[in-house]
């Protein structure tokens, strides 16, 4: 934040304290008499690349899911550019901007690719039964600009030429960068990353980092819930850190790895950077 | 062996294949065979009488028919009406009845509750229409000789080409538009879909909207080439299913050809082995189909 001396590695960016895109007030979840996240507020600013980190069973995947309308919180507010969405379900949320991985991600096995980011279009007139039939001419043209953007979108994950396949032939990193395809299908403010990098191989990693680059570049604002420290310290600039179901502590990288709670949190597991 | 058996066959697998795209859909989408469905036909084809009797009416009697057909345009705009009501008629039985069935109780539940809803949307129109069967039209159609001894209707050659266009629409509604790519998510994996932005309770809707217009243009069709009575759909509801499984269940094409076999078959059954086989030809060809291709002919789940 202060510490302005060398470049940021890769896409890191100042922190932006206006207006957030995505915000959580006091947000808790109770299943059954555990407070699985309990009282946690957090806020993120246009722009930002901010990482959600915590041992196992700190609650991160909870938030994640408060977060993107998998599931309602018990108390507390969830905003998205201010507009409370608590309550929304999944899809009014990505309407308003939001879109999310999933750490194992889930494409529709038997629809192409190119089918599989089609379907993260939002607000088609072709959505609606009836426009279908009173106005095809309109239809066939949103049908045809939704067709070549995801075309772009593949090609711009790299997976163009898989584009005719089945989504059943892709490989756990394949599935990833369709999946972060899809999300961007709906143009979304900001993409909540579910552990990009587990279970993907070194050279296809390098492809998500470089295209989470560019997709911030572009003003996209990311949360990444990650395990690979070495790829939070290459892209975010603010990180929060959960334990136990609160909110530990938040800094940069660097400052949160030197944190003496946190490496407690994480049972003196040693060099976390 | 005399030719005639094609057009038959066509005319009772179009009925057939008609009902069984509803049918599909429902148990590919929702994951749950509607035993209802049957009754959508009966009802389409109760609320198009109805509604061109009133046009009828309103008109102050007998509408001409339209040229070589047994129809009036009454009868035309009646369908149009017919078919919008009937996919209410589903929405609405899934309102009060399944979208909580659900939620809260498994597949034999709703299974059950639809045989129930059949018996009781049957009974209804027997107490407002009476079991006595009636009639679109009382005209007599000559049936013209289309060589090679086959010989059709006006009627039946008009209802073969409004069934291809009903199943050409469907198909592209699936293939080529979001609605489509997003029922087809939905059927793949409801949960997925939901997470990825699909409004699955609006495309739950839709389902049960298609499922009974195509259902009332069944009912319409039976009503014109047979006659109307309150066990129409009911008398249907095997061919139905048999059609929807030979064809592969979730395939719209599979549907349409599955019902095309099974009314082909049961028209040949006539011909050669007498007219009170013609259902045990049909399920024999069906266990034949389901021993050498178990997800049937079009499905893709193994």
């Amino acid at each position: 934040m202060h510490e302005t001396g060398a470049a940021p590695p890769d896409g890191r960016r100042e922190r932006t304290q206006e207006r957030p895109v995505l915000a959580a007030d006091n947000v808790v979840q109770r299943f059954g008499g555990i407070a699985a996240v309990d009282g946690v507020s957090l806020s993120i600013g246009r722009g930002e690349i901010v990482g959600l980190i915590g041992p196992n069973g700190a609650g991160k995947t909870t938030m994640f899911n408060l977060l993107a309308g998998a599931m309602s919180p018990t108390a507390g507010r969830v905003l998205i550019g201010g507009e409370a969405v608590e309550a929304s379900p999944a899809h009014r949320r990505i309407t308003l901007g939001l879109g999310r991985t999933f750490q194992i991600p889930k494409p529709f096995p038997n629809m192409s690719l190119v089918e599989n980011v089609m379907l993260g279009r939002q607000n088609q007139a072709g959505e609606r039964i009836l426009p279908n039939w009173i106005m095809p001419g309109r239809v066939a043209r949103e049908e045809k600009e939704t067709y070549d953007k995801a075309m772009a979108l593949l090609d711009f994950v790299t997976l163009t030429h898989l584009a005719r396949q089945p989504a059943k032939v892709l490989s756990g990193g394949q599935r990833k960068l369709l999946e972060l395809a899809r999300v961007l299908m709906a143009d979304p403010s900001i993409i909540l990353l579910d552990e990009p990098a587990a279970g993907v191989n070194p050279s296809l990693l390098e492809v998500i980092i470089d295209r989470i680059v560019e997709i911030n570049r572009r003003g996209t604002t990311f949360l990444i819930i990650e395990h690979n420290m070495d790829m939070i310290a290459r892209l975010c600039s603010h990180v929060f850190v959960m334990a136990t179901g609160k909110l530990l502590c938040e800094g940069t990288p660097e400052a949160v790895a030197a944190d003496p709670r946190v490496i407690e949190a994480y049972l003196g597991g040693g060099h976390l950077l | 062996m005399n030719l005639q058996f094609l057009v038959d066959g066509l005319l009772t697998g179009s009925i057939i294949g008609l009902g069984a795209i509803g049918v599909t859909l429902t148990y590919s989408i929702l994951r749950f065979s509607n035993f209802a469905h049957g009754e959508f036909i009966s009802w389409g084809a109760y609320a198009t009488l109805f509604t061109s009797g009133i046009l009828g009416w309103a008109m102050g009697g007998a509408v001409p028919a339209i040229g070589p057909f047994s129809f009036g345009w009454t009868l035309l705009v009646a369908a149009v009406f017919a078919m919008a009501l009937t996919g209410l008629l589903a929405l609405g039985l899934d309102y009060v009845l399944f979208r909580h069935l659900r939620r809260r109780a498994n597949a034999i539940t709703a299974v059950m509750a639809s045989f129930g809803a059949s018996m009781a949307l049957r009974s209804l129109l027997e107490f407002f229409f009476t079991s006595s069967p009636t009639y679109f039209s009382k005209k007599l159609q000559i049936a013209k000789q289309l060589g090679l001894g086959i010989r059709a209707t006006p009627d039946q050659m008009v209802l073969i080409g409004l069934t291809a266009a009903l199943v050409l629409s469907i198909h592209l509604l699936l293939t080529r538009t979001q609605t489509g790519r997003s029922m087809r998510a939905v059927s793949e994996n409801p949960d997925l879909a939901r997470v990825a932005g699909i409004d699955v309770a609006r495309i739950v809707n839709i389902t049960w909207m298609i499922g009974g217009a195509l259902a009332c243009a069944a009912g319409i069709m039976v009503g014109l080439l047979v006659q109307i009575r309150p066990y129409m759909g009911f008398d249907l509801l095997l061919p139905l299913f048999a059609a929807a499984i030979l064809g592969g269940i979730g395939s719209v094409p599979g549907a349409l050809i599955g019902g095309l076999i099974v009314g082909l078959a049961e028209a040949v059954a006539v011909q050669t082995v007498g007219a009170e086989w013609r259902a045990a030809i049909a399920f024999l060809l069906l266990i034949v189909v389901l021993i050498v291709r178990p997800s049937g002919l079009f499905g893709v789940r193994s």
